[in-house]
């Protein structure tokens, strides 16, 4: 393996071809990766709009998405009732689904280095414990929060973001903050937050409340709407452009404190800054879809075996997988007991558990090795 | 050379009166250290001398309560992060991540001092970390998981690493932990030949005395004895502070110390 891209043939005749560690062989496996996964992604967005009780046919999906965006083609040969449900309904739910499974997995990729912890997920933060107990306060104790859409994703959004606050609050007691610390107090604050929302949930005494409580608990994109995606559009894609920003600190970082430091990165202050960008983006992500598991601890590890450990890499690679999947799972979600709705937690859990147990016997394998 | 005044505009890695209390104990106490340009310096002592505390101290992990590090004059602690990372490489002990990465991209994150954010490594980089793996050996091993490595082979690699960061300082602890007699040997001698100044924390006294320009040994925080191997590695020195039996042994070819438990 020590040919190189070759700029000319005399050249590489003359003298011996340079060792480039394998940087051509790499850098082309993750282009496929993200090359294929692009395609798929699109294919499996189009496909999810087409596919649901009332089925629109794949053609009428694109020509829809067509005329509604470029305007062409600009006559309409599909029904109003078409229409309506792969622009109006499926199509926000669809792009919706996008983001949440791609900020979900990059902010996950993101917490893993930062703790060093191949189980961490970004519900570590405490966001998840503090938007579901805003979203249960918002349902149970106030008609006019828990109605509107914009209500509940606002309660819950402050919940997320001041449960953040706490853990990091308790995490960062004498000006460091270390991996581990940061594990202890997200832990201890997610615990707490799920007894306070578990007592709202006791205290109150709506049976319909309870119900619309769990439900959110348990994830769903059904509240998702046109005016509800540029929230997080906006937070997801901002996190990406800064985690890759930051990404061979990251690199450093998943290392070790020390090791970061002689590299030129200041460990406490680069995981401060990356925990408040990713606990605003999942706090964002939540409020709109509630607190949806597994993908922030499984898909960054499929990432990681595709393309390696760079972050660099992964983050657009984990992007990707965490999107399709997402998309894939609320077709599943919407489908599979149509006309009912089964929450999107429950599918992510069920397909990512033994996922998750399929990995854990693999890294353990490796690491046995040495 | 060791003549030479210890002066805060002069060469090399300098610490000069540095003071550490770590949980209200002191660790170190008025300790003094001078690798001059080129120079290879051991750091030895007891174990809990203060030999890892001080080399921390010289690569800004730790802030000194008192004293002052340079490097070729310059004080580190008025130096940015990448600046110190481009001038200053460390080899430190550290458990292996659960994050998984290659060798290749272990060794390539030396170069990463040397890049702004968003770019990538470039193929001179690359080349850069395969001559650098080259150099201690480990070629072979680019594409291994760094986690599954041998102790020996860990080592060697995460050197690779601090020469593909091309500074022209370098700070080892313990460089030949878990290394067998070759690779003790190979290793120290590459350092040797590197010609960057250099201050290797050392364990053992043999290996100091045969690579090192300069020895400093600490004892119980405080500098015991400084200068040439040939000062330091005595037996009116080591005794007292190792509390064993010291021997030189001669054979020629090289000078040995042979310990014994002293007779109680």
């Amino acid at each position: 393996m020590t040919t190189t891209s070759a700029p000319a043939p005399a050249a590489t005749a003359l003298q011996p071809a340079a060792d480039d560690l394998g940087r051509t062989r790499r850098a082309r496996r993750a282009l496929t990766w993200i090359a294929v996964l692009s395609a798929v992604l699109v294919t499996s967005a189009a496909l999810a709009v087409s596919l649901g009780p009332v089925p629109v046919p794949l053609a009428t999906v694109w020509k829809v998405i067509g005329h509604h965006t470029v305007g062409w083609p600009q006559r309409v040969s599909w029904t109003t009732a078409e229409d309506s449900i792969a622009w109006t309904v499926r199509a926000p739910r669809v792009l919706t689904a996008v983001f949440v499974g791609a900020g979900l997995a990059v902010c996950g990729v993101a917490l893993q280095a930062l703790v060093r912890n191949a189980l961490a997920e970004p519900y570590l933060t405490g966001v998840s414990s503090g938007a579901s107990t805003g979203a249960a306060a918002a349902l149970l104790f106030s008609a006019s929060l828990g109605s509107s859409a914009w209500g509940l994703s606002g309660s819950a959004f402050v919940g997320g973001v001041a449960a953040t606050a706490l853990v990091f609050a308790i995490a960062r007691v004498g000006g460091r903050l270390t991996s581990m610390r940061l594990v202890l107090a997200g832990v201890t604050v997610s615990y707490a937050l799920s007894a306070v929302t578990s007592f709202l949930i006791f205290a109150s005494d709506s049976v319909n409340g309870a119900r619309g409580v769990l439900f959110w608990l348990l994830g769903s994109l059904t509240q998702a709407r046109w005016s509800s995606l540029p929230v997080p559009v906006a937070a997801v894609c901002l996190t990406f452009v800064a985690l890759s920003y930051w990404a061979r600190r990251l690199d450093a970082l998943s290392i070790g404190d020390e090791t970061a430091l002689t590299l030129g990165v200041r460990p406490t202050r680069l995981r401060a800054q990356v925990f408040v960008v990713v606990a605003v983006c999942v706090g964002a992500v939540v409020a709109v879809a509630g607190p949806i598991g597994f993908v922030g601890l499984v898909v960054p590890h499929v990432a990681r075996r595709a393309v390696g450990g760079e972050h660099r890499r992964v983050l657009p690679v984990a992007a990707l997988l965490g999107a399709g999947f997402l998309v894939w799972a609320d077709v599943a979600a919407r489908t599979v007991f149509a006309p009912r709705e089964i929450p999107l937690g429950v599918v992510t859990a069920l397909v990512g558990a033994p996922f998750l147990l399929v990995l854990v016997r693999r890294f353990h394998g490796a690491a046995d090795i040495g | 050379m060791g003549a030479l005044a210890d002066g805060p505009g002069a060469g090399g890695i300098r610490a000069a009166d540095i003071e550490v209390s770590l949980g209200g104990r002191t660790v170190l106490d008025q300790v003094g250290l001078a690798a001059a340009t080129g120079q290879t310096v051991g750091l030895v002592g007891p174990n809990g001398s203060g030999k890892t505390t001080l080399l921390r101290t010289l690569y800004r992990s730790l802030a000194p309560r008192a004293g002052l590090v340079t490097l070729d004059g310059t004080p580190v602690a008025a130096m940015r992060p990448g600046e110190l990372a481009r001038r200053l490489s460390v080899v430190v002990q550290e458990t292996s991540p659960d994050v998984p990465s290659t060798v290749a991209e272990t060794v390539l994150l030396g170069r990463s001092p040397h890049r702004s954010a968003f770019q990538g490594y470039t193929a001179a980089d690359h080349e850069l970390a395969a001559s650098a793996l080259r150099r201690v050996g480990a070629r072979h091993l680019a594409d291994r998981m760094f986690a599954t490595l041998s102790g020996g082979e860990k080592q060697r690699v995460l050197i690779a690493r601090a020469l593909a960061q091309q500074a022209d300082h370098l700070l080892l602890d313990e460089p030949t932990n878990h290394l067998d007699v070759r690779y003790q040997h190979e290793v120290l001698s590459l350092v040797r030949s590197l010609g960057t100044t250099a201050v290797v924390v050392l364990h053992d006294l043999n290996l100091a005395a045969r690579y090192c320009d300069r020895l400093v040994l600490l004892d119980g925080g405080r500098v015991v004895c400084t200068g040439p191997p040939a000062q330091v590695c005595v037996p009116g020195v080591l005794e007292p502070v190792y509390g064993v039996r010291v021997r030189v042994v001669d054979d020629g070819a090289a000078r040995q110390l042979v310990f014994a438990p002293k007779p109680s």
